[in-house]
């Protein structure tokens, strides 16, 4: 989206370092958006951040890959192991199986929430807001954004509560109704943990989609849909045309944070199965704090983690490289 | 023609008189439709409630008309005794005081870093930005569970563990990524009229960042503003591993200690849960005109 006006800068070190994909031409300086003021002189603002991030994220990161390589127990010091523990990784069945069930979250904490969010942020947005009014607009996005609110582990307390086998609410609703019979240990059965696992997160997540969507939808200029209107358009036409093109900054923010949060899914995990029972409901976070902290097995619990580092890098540049495409697509 | 994103903002929470109209007008012609519409997305938002509904209805029980009654029935008396037990044994005005002030903290910091940073991406253009950028979200990225043994030992060695600083610093650059990714692309489509403008004044970079870039891109940092809080508020691995004292401990840890403690009820469980969402519940209430003005108000146009 820039390559006309930027060029490489011949002053900073840092920005030779750097790859830019955007076009090469060491003889101009690239030039901010700012006219008359050259993109180098914006280094200093990134200092600070700079400082930050390396104190608290770089430094850790590298602490980590290094401690993949070493046998460590926690007391005393790392002892180097080489690919001990990585060649450990491939061959181990449940850091396998976490991966598998990180694609089952991945569906219910992106693919599931997006796709009910836009549906429920353009209705709220096209049809309730006009026909029904402001109030109960926000009303109703409020009732969709408050599993949001409450604190994750909370939540999962909450929800663990109402799911327990023996007088957790959800079984008295069946009793209650006469369906006594399909009374169930929700989370304590292999057969069901994992799919009762994925609604607590659908339902956790849906408000953040149906905020941030709604919030996109502001922007969208009024006449854009009162022309569909006097067009013919249905409301799904409209939601093709008009609602879906607006929102797809959003829609890239989205899909790319819950991703990440998808891959990382840890707290509900540990307050409600604890990966279990057996390795059904195991994710690749829980995996490695069980053997930081549990079986003090902290060489390959760092090997796990820095896999699953490598897995959201990948997958957040691949996302990032669609976003740039479909921003270039756009503008022209 | 920001100006006008930012006076419509305002506009938007009062509508004028011929607003009020246009809606009363177009309120009378509801089809059938949208009268199922509403009804389905009121049955959704019901099932959203299910779990707060059973939480409120049971966190005013006494533990002896549980045992009896289940967690489905109206409550015999109204009973205050889970709330108080919880209240007194968590010393839970404290926890709050412990949640605000970090969560707070971290969201005025984490707004101002990312600032600077989008200043220099978005608007300053500076080369690789794509792979800083990138190299920023590793904040958001790194499974905190990767970071609990560097950071604790460094923590350590400067005083930091078991203490609300640690939690100010580690998620004000984890929030701060989050603002980066976020604000860039926002000040990447910033008026460049706007920019132009106070260029031709003379203004320096500093004078433009302070008193047009900001001012005009507010909307976008309240919201950020918001979600840093209530993401701050509601986290769970750091707190837990790194405020070990029941003085430095926040709200959701006080919370969910309850679960291993083989001693509390379950009205009392309820009535702690129902009481750590009342601060963020305020909080989104006072700020939720904000969110509806968008994440990118102000950029557009």
């Amino acid at each position: 989206m820039t390559s006309h006006t930027s060029a490489k800068s011949a002053g900073s070190r840092a920005a030779k370092k750097a790859k830019d994909k955007d076009g090469f031409r060491p003889d101009r300086k690239s030039m901010s958006r700012i006219p008359g003021n050259p993109s180098n002189r914006f280094w200093i603002y990134l200092i600070p951040g700079f400082f930050m991030l390396a104190w608290i994220i770089l430094v850790p990161t590298f602490w980590n890959l290094y401690l993949s390589f070493t046998r460590y127990r926690g007391i005393k010091p790392p002892e180097w192991a080489g690919l001990y523990n990585w060649n450990k990784l491939i061959h181990d069945t449940t850091f396998w199986i976490s991966f598998r069930n990180s694609i089952w979250m991945i569906i219910a904490m992106v693919v599931i929430p997006i796709i009910l969010g836009l549906l429920i942020s353009s209705l709220i947005f096209d049809v309730v807001q006009k026909k029904f009014g402001p109030k109960t607009a926000s009303v109703l996005r409020g009732v969709y954004y408050i599993p949001q609110l409450l604190p994750i582990a909370v939540a999962s307390l909450a929800m663990g509560w109402i799911l327990r086998p023996t007088d957790g609410a959800l079984n008295a609703v069946f009793k209650a109704i006469g369906l006594g019979k399909l009374q169930h240990n929700w989370l304590g059965s292999p057969d069901t943990s994992l799919i009762f696992l994925m609604i607590i997160m659908i339902w956790i997540q849906l408000g953040y989609p149906v905020v941030i969507f709604m919030s996109g939808l502001q922007r969208v200029d009024p006449e854009l849909y009162e022309a569909a209107d006097l067009d013919g358009a249905n409301w799904f036409q409209r939601f093709r045309a008009i609602t879906l093109p607006s929102i797809k900054p959003e829609i890239f923010v989205v899909a790319l944070t819950c991703t990440i949060a998808a891959l990382k899914v840890f707290a509900p995990v540990q307050m409600l199965t604890k990966g279990g029972p057996g390795t059904s409901t195991m994710v690749p976070s829980y995996y490695s704090y069980s053997q930081f902290f549990q079986t003090q097995q902290v060489g390959y619990g760092a090997a796990i983690s820095t896999a699953l580092t490598v897995v959201i890098i990948i997958v957040s540049i691949i996302f990032t490289n669609v976003q740039q495409k479909a921003e270039r697509e756009d503008e022209e | 023609m920001t100006s006008a994103t930012t006076t419509s903002a305002t506009s938007s929470a009062k509508p004028t008189k011929e607003d009020y109209k246009k809606i009363a007008k177009v309120k009378k012609n509801r089809s059938a439709g949208d009268w199922v519409i509403i009804a389905i997305l009121v049955i959704g938002g019901l099932a959203m409630l299910f779990p707060l509904i059973i939480i409120l209805l049971n966190a005013f029980k006494s533990s002896a008309d549980y045992n009896s009654t289940g967690p489905l029935s109206w409550p015999k008396e109204f009973s205050l005794t889970g709330v108080i037990k919880f209240w007194t044994t968590s010393a839970f005005p404290q926890k709050v005081w412990n949640s605000v002030w970090t969560s707070g903290l971290v969201a005025i910091f984490a707004v101002i870093l990312s600032i600077f940073n989008s200043f220099a991406l978005g608007i300053g253009r500076v080369k690789g930005r794509r792979w800083i950028i990138l190299l920023i979200m590793l904040a958001n990225m790194m499974p905190q569970e990767a970071m609990l043994y560097p950071l604790y030992i460094m923590f350590k060695a400067i005083g930091l563990y078991n203490s609300g600083w640690a939690i100010v610093v580690i998620f004000t650059v984890i929030q701060s990524a989050f603002g980066t990714y976020l604000l860039s692309s926002v000040y990447g489509t910033f008026p460049k009229a706007i920019l132009e403008a106070a260029a031709l004044d003379g203004a320096s970079r500093w004078k433009i960042l302070k008193d047009v870039v900001f001012p005009v891109s507010r909307p976008t940092l309240s919201v950020m503003l918001v979600f840093f809080f209530i993401w701050t508020w509601n986290e769970y691995m750091y707190p837990m591993a790194f405020l070990v004292d029941n003085s430095t401990q926040t709200v959701p840890i006080a919370v969910s200690a309850l679960s291993g403690d083989k001693l509390m009820d379950v009205t009392t469980t309820a009535a702690a849960s129902l009481l750590s969402i009342i601060p963020t519940l305020i909080f989104y209430l006072i700020f939720q005109r904000t969110l509806s003005r968008g994440i990118t108000a102000g950029a557009v146009k």
